[in-house]
């Protein structure tokens, strides 16, 4: 069955490696913070000046003046550090953050990206997604496979405006982890349950199967 | 060198209609709150006004727009602001949206005396439209130009009679920069203390780039997300 946003998350979170600076982006990536791995330890980079980013503060002892990118309130772990925006981004465009997590509205098949704007409808801006997905070398897309009205969200070309081009390589969805190798989906994972002929119905863009396609584990 | 202002008034004399300011803050985090109710106050409008975010509606940048006293906003992210985007989609309100790393060292340039610059950042997308694009290690980067203003209204946490500036937390985030990038930079701070009280080393934003600093009378500091986890 289709994963909710914590199983995504939760798939998503056993790409993390010892010793990696990661940047989450607001919505379901920030909920890959919750699902560490035992053993390894990562440090979370939040475009607004902190590196070093902990939990959610206890009731009562909420700091305005320390936030994520969310603009929800937050700690900072031991050892953490606060800087300008200008050196923010200079560790993100200097790819110096070894994995970014971000959602999407849709990803195509050439590994474009479009999470920022509908037009005459939403258009809340690109915040530090352009940066993001153009400077990391390492990016992981968090994303529903499908639109409410269920429309596929994975495409030959996207149809709304970009953020990024040619950056996505790996994308985590409710129904799969899909793979972006030369300007084709690969399925890699299917989430337990779900099976290959829902997703490959769901996929819009072009979409290599291998003979067997392996559940998603996780516990 | 005396930098300190009597007040916010003092502080704001001489902003006018149709300038450009850069406001600092990040959502309502390390905005200077004073300074923007003396502009209400003030009723100047035309602003061309270069932030991140535009606050919400009813704190922040939000109040700016609410008397619409804003005609252009040059900003990163302006969701959490309804009527923000009301304006928006309308035509009431002319934006430039750029990407927040691009806005960040664009100021930082504009202080720096970097004219321009490139980034990987917006090539391939709409932001790229009419920039020039060069190849640089076999990645397209487009050419952004620094962007300066008129006045730079930043706050800070502690700041001394030279101007000299220290932040706290997150409240820095585009503070620094806008504070390099302002023809005039205004800093509103919550504890002014004499020169010498603040270590040298400890500085973060150099009082050379500070032509007035002022204590704010009061802080609100409004959270937007206020998220707790619970205890064990």
């Amino acid at each position: 069955m289709a994963l909710d946003k914590n199983g995504i998350a939760k798939r998503i979170a056993q790409e993390l490696r010892d010793g990696w600076y990661v940047n989450l982006g607001i919505g379901i990536p920030t909920l890959v913070a919750n699902y560490i791995p035992e053993g390894i330890e990562v440090e979370f980079q939040s475009e607004n000046g902190i590196l070093g980013m902990g939990p959610f503060p206890f009731e009562g002892e909420e700091d305005a003046d320390l936030i994520n990118a969310g603009k929800q309130t937050i700690t900072a772990r031991k050892g953490a550090v606060y800087f300008d925006s200008a050196t923010s981004f200079a560790m993100i465009r200097g790819q110096h953050v070894q994995l970014t997590v971000l959602g999407a509205m849709e990803v195509s098949q050439d590994g474009d990206i479009a999470n920022w704007k509908i037009p005459g409808k939403m258009v809340k801006g690109m915040g530090g997604a352009m940066d993001l997905v153009a400077s990391a070398e390492n990016i992981i897309v968090a994303m529903m496979h499908t639109n409410p009205k269920g429309e596929s969200k994975i495409l030959k070309k996207c149809s709304l405006p970009l953020t990024g081009v040619k950056c996505v390589k790996k994308i985590v969805t409710d129904l799969a982890v899909l793979e972006v190798k030369d300007g084709k989906f690969h399925l890699v994972e299917r989430a337990p349950g779900v099976s290959v002929e829902e997703i490959v119905s769901k996929t819009e863009g072009e979409l290599i199967v291998p003979d067997v396609v392996p559940e998603m584990i996780l516990d | 060198m005396n930098k300190v202002v009597k007040n916010v008034e003092e502080a704001l004399a001489g902003v006018q209609d149709g300038m450009t300011l850069m406001v600092g803050g990040f959502g309502l985090c390390g905005i200077p709150e004073n300074s923007i109710a003396q502009l209400v106050k003030m009723g100047v409008k035309n602003l061309t006004c270069i932030s991140n975010n535009a606050g919400v509606d009813d704190f922040g940048l939000g109040l700016l727009l609410q008397g619409k006293q804003i005609k252009k906003m040059i900003s990163s992210y302006v969701g959490e602001n309804a009527e923000f985007e009301r304006q928006m989609l309308s035509g009431e309100l002319e934006v430039e949206l750029i990407p927040q790393g691009t806005l960040a060292e664009r100021c930082r340039a504009g202080g720096a005396g970097i004219p321009a610059f490139f980034t990987p950042a917006g090539y391939g997308t709409e932001v790229a439209e009419g920039k020039e694009v060069r190849v640089f290690n076999g990645k397209p980067h487009i050419l952004e130009e620094a962007l300066t203003a008129d006045f730079a209204i930043v706050k800070a946490w502690k700041g001394d009679t030279e101007g000299n500036l220290i932040f706290k937390a997150t409240a820095r985030n585009f503070n620094p920069m806008m504070a390099m990038a302002g023809k005039i930079t205004i800093a509103e701070v919550e504890e002014l203390v004499p020169a010498g009280e603040l270590d040298p080393n400890f500085i973060h934003t150099p009082g050379i780039f500070v032509q007035r600093i002022f204590k704010g009378e009061k802080f609100e500091k409004r959270i937007e997300q206020r998220t707790t986890r619970k205890r064990d």
